[in-house]
């Protein structure tokens, strides 16, 4: 019983560990998207923000360092996005894609051009890294069943930017339901004509979206490279910007859903990391690619049918231009 | 001397080659309603996009209340005083009343000052000029009239003194119109200067105290209302002689040749939208479906053009029954000698890319005539295309022309021409003159009667209640999916159709229009 009730609060524990990139980037996409960009790209600034983070804490040994120099890059790559969007009235998945491809590409070429490890980072001391924080008395708590193994195992233990990524969820809420900046980014996803009539730039607007956004994935890359792993490998990402921006779609664009839809990913991914190498009565042992692909096959699953009807921000994906 | 609200002075705009304004300029005296009229492209719109900062002049001056202003964007505008309420309503439809009117204008970063402080001077608002919207709905759950309320609200809330409407009629039943000119009287009478955009002589008569007509981009001459009429009014409009009445034979009916039996119609949703039709067309015959925009009328001219199939019930178009399990498809009505001209020609009638000529023989492309062998003969169809654009006055006459180029009246004539140049038996027309000029409105109600006259039942479904009403020798008005009755052209009149319009039945009707007319 203690060992069944241990072994479900340690796999919410991995599911945490494992949703906090995908809880940044749905956060970070919902910006993007309620203010009307379009952002398949959150893969790629994701992996540049996780390179860059690698390499300034290998190169500077300091993880903050890396973690504003993950901010910058994803920032910069968030705003070429806006450039493309916004300023040029670009095709958002177009440009998208390119950031995608791009970054794939230039990541290894100048992994492998600075350290010659097949597109690796050196692996990272514990001192560059954010390291998990074990709370005041979680050892002596740990005895204590139930409530004790909760705080110790899943409550306690884990690095910054967990936390920081459970925080995003509710300050995301609050900026986007009950700020003057909340209701104009909801605007101007929906009818930007409407926010110009208004009087408010609604260039400056999708701008400050899409640089928040780039905030938001900047550290998604650094919880990636120096948080859960100690070191950039390529393509490490591996698809997750795109689970995150399925989920956003499945959480209907509100900060609370997707940060639901996000926990279902982590579970599912958390689960199928267990159940590797077990046997299932009946089955046998379940082969380990397929447990590894469930979560993909339920992304596309719940998309295609089980999620009824997402309702995008109108004006996603339409550049704004003042009517003739 | 009279106090001036607005003054423009020698304001010119261009767009590339395209001269929008010349040299106009205007004067607008303060706390009067004052109209602007022209046809589409006369520059009327684009004028008013200056005036609210929507795009700079390339030259002129502006002056409000005396003093010379810069406006470069919509912000500028709000600051000097002037708001406008948009012929597309610049509305988030998810959000609250109260969440739209203080986009923009909220008092602080944080939303809840800002609610509360809107709420206190909404209400005010509200009950100083009388424009009762609840605050707490959805925008997009309003009906229009409503919605409507909420833009001139919005433009109050800012502090606006003078309001430009820019043609604010276009979607609204005969009463609710009533209700916006109370509304923008008392407005008048609190101060507030009006500036009505609109292309339609009734209201320019009913409400405003100065007229300015505009042509070509040109500011052709100003009036005082009282001192001018409707037939001049159309004249300066469209720069010759304009016939406002139609001339039309009595009506002689033969067979009926259009039917529809207990017709219903559900859309994908389950949403039913047509319920119980039930109406019969002869030959010789015009009949007018009235109604409020989105009242299943669309949804019966598609049913009965073959695109939407009928969920119950019947429909029969001379040789042709469509029944739900045999609803048959456009091209089987368009050999029968049934034409359809679409209610929205962009995306029905017509496509952008392609040329004049080819849009001219979209859907009769297999016609024996337009082929040699299994390819298009172009001779042929480029023939045929000039002939339907000198028979139908298109402009400019050429025929390898980008569709998407010609102007709105000439892409109609181009669709009209198509449709009915093959002489159909039945003739369903959707909306035949929306954004279409006045000059070509007149030819095209000419060949729909002429139609009628060579013998072809016709169908028209229109939102103008006007052109319902001089074109149809029967109408059959529409509310919520529902036939709401029937009335002969000759004793149609505007105030009973548009109480039937929202659903009151003709006895009714009739009725309240008698006590209406008593009250006043």
């Amino acid at each position: 019983m203690d060992d069944t009730f241990l072994l479900v609060v340690r796999t919410l524990d991995a599911t945490l560990r494992v949703a906090t990139p995908l809880i940044f980037c749905a956060m970070a996409g919902l910006y993007s998207e309620r203010s009307g960009i379009v952002d398949i790209g959150l893969e790629g600034k994701m992996l540049a923000g996780a390179f860059a983070a690698a390499t300034v804490a290998a190169l500077t040994g300091s993880a903050w360092l890396a973690l504003g120099a993950a901010v910058l890059i994803s920032m910069s790559l968030a705003l070429l996005h806006g450039f493309a969007c916004i300023t040029h009235r670009g095709d958002h998945v177009v440009s998208g894609v390119a950031i995608n491809i791009l970054v794939a590409g230039l990541t290894i070429v100048l992994g492998n051009a600075w350290f010659r490890q097949g597109g690796q980072t050196p692996s990272l001391p514990a001192d560059a890294r954010f390291m998990s924080m074990d709370f005041p008395g979680a050892e002596a708590m740990s005895e204590i069943p139930l409530i004790g193994q909760i705080y110790a195992e899943l409550i306690s233990g884990h690095n910054l930017l967990v936390y920081a990524g459970l925080a995003a969820v509710p300050l995301t809420a609050w900026v986007v339901y009950k700020t003057r900046f909340g209701l104009r980014l909801r605007a101007v996803g929906e009818n930007p004509a409407a926010v110009d009539t208004a009087g408010i730039s609604v260039v400056w607007l999708r701008y400050r979206a899409v640089m928040i956004c780039g905030v938001l994935t900047g550290l998604a890359g650094t919880y990636l490279a120096i948080a859960q792993n100690a070191g950039f490998s390529r393509d490490m990402t591996a698809g997750q910007g795109y689970i995150a921006l399925a989920a956003l779609i499945f959480g209907k664009w509100r900060p609370w859903l997707a940060f639901g839809a996000c926990l279902i990913f982590g579970l599912l991914d958390a689960v199928s990391i267990r159940m590797q190498g077990v046997e299932l009565p009946g089955i046998g042992e379940v082969p380990v690619q397929a447990i590894q692909a469930l979560p993909y096959v339920l992304t596309v699953v719940l998309l295609a049918g089980f999620i009824g009807k997402a309702v995008a921000p109108k004006a996603i994906g339409q550049p704004y231009v003042k009517e003739r | 001397m009279v106090e001036t609200a607005i003054e423009l002075r020698s304001i010119s705009k261009s767009f590339g080659p395209v001269q929008a304004n010349r040299e106009v300029s205007l004067t607008v005296a303060k706390g009067s309603i004052h109209g602007i009229i022209g046809e589409n492209g006369a520059g009327k719109s684009t004028l008013m996009s200056i005036l609210y900062g929507f795009y700079e002049a390339d030259s002129g001056e502006i002056l409000v209340r005396g003093a010379p202003v810069e406006i470069r964007n919509s912000h500028d505008a709000i600051e000097a005083g002037i708001g406008m309420v948009h012929q597309h309503f610049m509305l988030i439809d998810p959000f609250t009343v109260l969440e739209n009117v203080m986009l923009g204008a909220e008092s602080g970063p944080l939303l809840s000052e800002s609610t509360r402080a809107a709420r206190t001077e909404l209400e005010r608002l509200e009950r100083e000029y009388g424009l009762y919207v609840p605050l707490d709905e959805t925008v997009g759950d309003l009906p229009v009239g409503q919605q409507q309320r909420v833009e001139i609200l919005k433009a109050l809330y800012r502090g606006a003194e003078i309001l430009i409407l820019d043609e604010p009629t276009g979607v609204l039943t005969p009463q609710e119109t009533d209700q916006l000119f109370e509304i923008l009287k008392a407005l008048k009478a609190q101060g507030v200067t009006v500036i009505l955009i609109t292309h339609k002589l009734r209201e320019i008569m009913a409400i405003t105290d100065q007229v300015s007509i505009m042509r070509g981009g040109e500011m052709v001459a100003h009036r005082d209302t009282a001192a001018t009429n409707r037939e001049e009014l159309a004249e300066l409009m469209v720069g010759r002689k304009v016939r406002l009445d139609l001339d039309k034979t009595p009506v002689a009916p033969k067979d009926a040749v259009l039917s529809a039996d207990h017709l219903s119609y559900s859309d994908a949703k389950g949403i039913q939208r047509l319920a119980d039709i039930n109406f019969t067309v002869h030959a010789g015959e015009i009949v007018g479906i009235a109604g409020v925009s989105g009242n299943g009328q669309s949804e019966l001219l598609e049913v009965l053009a073959g695109i939407l199939p009928p969920s119950a019930g019947s429909v029969s178009l001379g040789p042709i029954t469509a029944t739900p399990e045999n609803p048959g498809d456009p091209e089987q009505r368009r050999l029968n000698g049934i034409a359809h001209v679409p209610e929205d020609r962009h995306r029905l009638g017509l496509i952008g890319k392609f040329s004049a000529e080819e849009t001219a023989i979209l859907g009769y492309h297999n016609n024996p005539g337009y082929l040699s062998g299994p390819l298009i003969d172009r001779a042929a169809v480029r023939a045929d295309c000039e002939k339907m654009m000198r028979d139908y006055d298109v402009r400019p006459p050429d025929p390898m022309l980008q569709s998407s180029k010609f102007s709105g009246g000439n892409q109609q004539k181009l669709i009209l021409a198509r449709e009915m140049e093959k002489n159909p038996d039945i003739l369903l027309v959707g909306q035949p003159t929306r954004g279409v000029d006045i000059g070509a409105i007149e030819f095209i109600h000419q060949q729909i009667v002429a139609m009628r006259d060579a013998g072809s039942a016709v169908l028209l479904v229109s939102v103008e209640l006007d052109e319902v009403m001089s074109l149809s020798d029967r109408i059959i008005v529409m509310c919520g999916g529902r036939i709401i009755g029937e009335v002969p052209a000759e004793e149609a009149d505007a105030r009973m159709l548009g109480l039937m319009m929202t659903g009151i039945p003709r006895d009714q009707a009739r009725n309240a229009d008698a006590g209406a007319q008593v009250d006043a």
